[in-house]
């Protein structure tokens, strides 16, 4: 196990210089450069300025000199300066990504737990109105825009019910734990619906499955309580498929994050990223985009190691 | 019976496929005869009847220019559904042709091939695809092809793996024998055994362009006003959700009736195209 880790970590590092070269290709193409930003203000402004700033950035070099020079710093841990706050991006993410991993990870809490919930049950009554209500709502939760579900809660429980804070992490001033969750409830909820739904649909399916086996059928036959042959035997072997797509998915709530947060004015990476998009500020968004590709890489990983851990039958050698 | 007629029959037996398809079916050409259909002009002002809620005479209500809201909706379809459809084309067609390539000739052509499928596929899709979408005027072609250059990703990865498997049958070693080049064989015999998992790709590739654009509209990265689609007249209905809700509910729900049925009507593909899957 240990010599597959190793291979495995290995074998991430050519393909995390591939993803470089591909996001530093895509984000020098961008037209018109960092000083287009400053351009956009409409005022005049001396050319030579312009070039002056543009050296001062760095810009002026030759894109694979640019590279070189970044990359040779992202191995030494800087990320580089940001172009619109003149501060390290390394800092800049490490300030930010506290809050964006509190809502991946409330929100992978409230989306497992709700799937293991309805996938279970939907299993052991197939066919049933809870089981077709389960099919629909998982379907809802890949065919709704995400923005305009959020939308839609927030016009209900912030603005007409009042019950929840329409934006932000927190209320100023006041510093405790139940208004800090209460600011977390929506947001987490918005991100979490899609995954609740593919991964209760997943556990269903493999769940139906494994009730189908003999050894659940000799469980069951020997006289165990029908609540330990499902949670005990059965879940056990389901749920080997479903938590490496979880582990999967944990990436994919980072692109999720980037609309959540704009939308919830949550002070995170996501809307970090857009707001550097806006202002040009290359390396802020290498940066991010790296970032939100290692964890990609690094799930990855973790998911086939978490695939090999709980099945004995499955060897990496 | 042919594989065909066991085709319509397993899908038939899908009814919720069928509906799907139905539906599809008829948005799509409902919007595609808007001219004719839409009860007012597209930009028709009218200044005396603004901010209407939804009535006998404005279906679905007006906006703050007293326009109707279910002729935008009609016109808004044409150019959001357009996108859906030309992003699929381009994401799978090219993804198929990576995945043949790749799986056809095998060796260094299919190693260089998958590394650069997997350097694409650890990019977070969105965040990607923003920045790209911030490069250019968004108009419906560049940003279908924009949306297609992300989502080609899977579809390679599993028609390479039909590839290899049809590659190693003995009807390809035939027509090689035969003289055929590779470019034969591979439009000719392999691509079309592998048209079940490219066709299903591509059904589920419709409805997630028409909500990726939906979200790029969010960030006003999408299609530019006067042009109309369903997520750039969400975006536009947001500051107005309190007092005129119908302006963002309606669009929204196009967006989710359309993307629903595409996705019900891929589920009902898969099993119809699949031969091992059970019938019940």
């Amino acid at each position: 196990m240990t010599r597959y880790v190793v291979r495995r970590l290995l074998q991430m590092i050519p393909l995390l210089l591939g993803i470089t070269v591909l996001l530093f290709a895509v984000i020098q193409a961008a037209p018109g450069g960092p000083e287009a930003a400053l351009l956009q203000q409409d005022r005049f402004i001396d050319p030579a300025a312009i070039e002056a700033y543009r050296e001062r950035l760095g810009v002026d070099q030759p894109v694979p000199v640019q590279y070189v020079r970044w990359l040779g710093g992202v191995v030494r841990g800087d990320l580089g300066i940001s172009f619109s706050t003149t501060r390290p991006v390394s800092e800049m993410i490490l300030e930010r990504l506290p809050a964006t991993l509190e809502l991946m990870g409330a929100s992978f809490l409230i989306a497992a737990v709700l799937a293991f919930l309805l996938g279970v049950t939907s299993a052991i009554r197939q066919y049933s109105w809870f089981d077709h209500l389960g099919t629909g709502l998982s379907f809802l939760g890949i065919a709704m825009p995400v923005f305009w579900f959020a939308l839609l809660l927030q016009l209900l429980f912030a603005v007409r019910l009042g019950w929840l804070p329409v934006s932000g992490r927190s209320t100023v001033g006041v510093e405790s734990l139940a208004d800090h969750l209460l600011h977390l409830i929506l947001p987490a909820t918005v991100l979490s619906f899609r995954y609740v739904a593919g991964w209760s649909r997943y556990l269903r399916s493999s769940m139906l499955e494994v009730l189908r086996t003999d050894y659940v059928r000799t469980a069951r036959a020997k006289g165990l309580p029908e609540r330990v042959v499902v949670w005990r035997h059965a879940l056990r072997n389901a749920v080997i498929p479903v938590v490496s797509v979880m582990a999967l998915n944990l990436a994919g709530l980072f692109s999720g994050a980037v609309i959540t947060e704009t939308i919830f004015s949550w002070p995170g990476i996501g809307r970090m990223f857009v707001t550097a998009m806006f202002a040009r500020d290359y390396p802020l968004l290498m940066g991010i985009l790296l970032l939100g590709s290692t964890m990609v890489v690094f799930f990855n990983l973790v998911a086939d190691i978490v695939y090999g851990a709980l099945d004995p039958r499955i060897r990496y050698e | 019976m042919s594989s065909r007629s066991l085709f319509w029959q397993r899908l038939r037996r899908h009814r919720l496929a069928v509906a799907s398809l139905v539906v599809v079916v008829l948005v799509s050409l409902a919007c595609l005869a808007a001219p004719i259909l839409a009860p007012f002009e597209f930009d028709q002002i009218d200044l005396r009847n603004i901010r209407q809620a939804p009535g006998p005479v404005h279906w679905l209500g007006t906006d703050d220019l007293g326009r109707d809201l279910f002729t935008r909706i009609l016109f808004g379809g044409r150019v959001s559904i357009l996108i859906g459809l030309l992003a699929a084309i381009v994401g799978t067609g090219f993804g198929s042709l990576v995945g043949a390539v790749a799986g056809y000739f095998g060796g260094r052509v299919d190693g260089l091939l998958m590394r650069f499928t997997d350097v694409v596929f650890s990019i977070p899709t969105l965040p990607l695809l923003i920045v790209l979408a911030s490069y250019t005027q968004a108009g419906a072609v560049s940003m279908s092809v924009t949306i297609g250059a992300l989502s080609w990703m899977a579809t390679a990865r599993v028609v390479r793996g039909e590839v290899l498997k049809i590659r190693a049958m003995e009807y390809i070693e035939a027509a090689r024998g035969l003289g055929a080049s590779s470019t034969r064989i591979i439009t000719r015999h392999v691509l079309p055994n592998a048209v079940g998992p490219i066709v299903v790709g591509a059904t589920l590739a419709v409805g997630n362009a028409i909500i990726l654009e939906s979200s790029l509209s969010f960030l006003g990265l999408g299609i530019q006003p006067p042009a109309r689609t369903w997520g750039n007249m969400l975006m536009d209905a947001q500051s107005t959700m309190q007092t005129e809700p119908w302006l963002s509910i309606f669009p929204g729900m196009a967006i989710l009736i359309v993307v629903l049925a595409v996705n019900f009507l891929g589920d009902g593909l898969q099993d119809a195209l699949d031969p091992r899957a059970e019938t019940r």
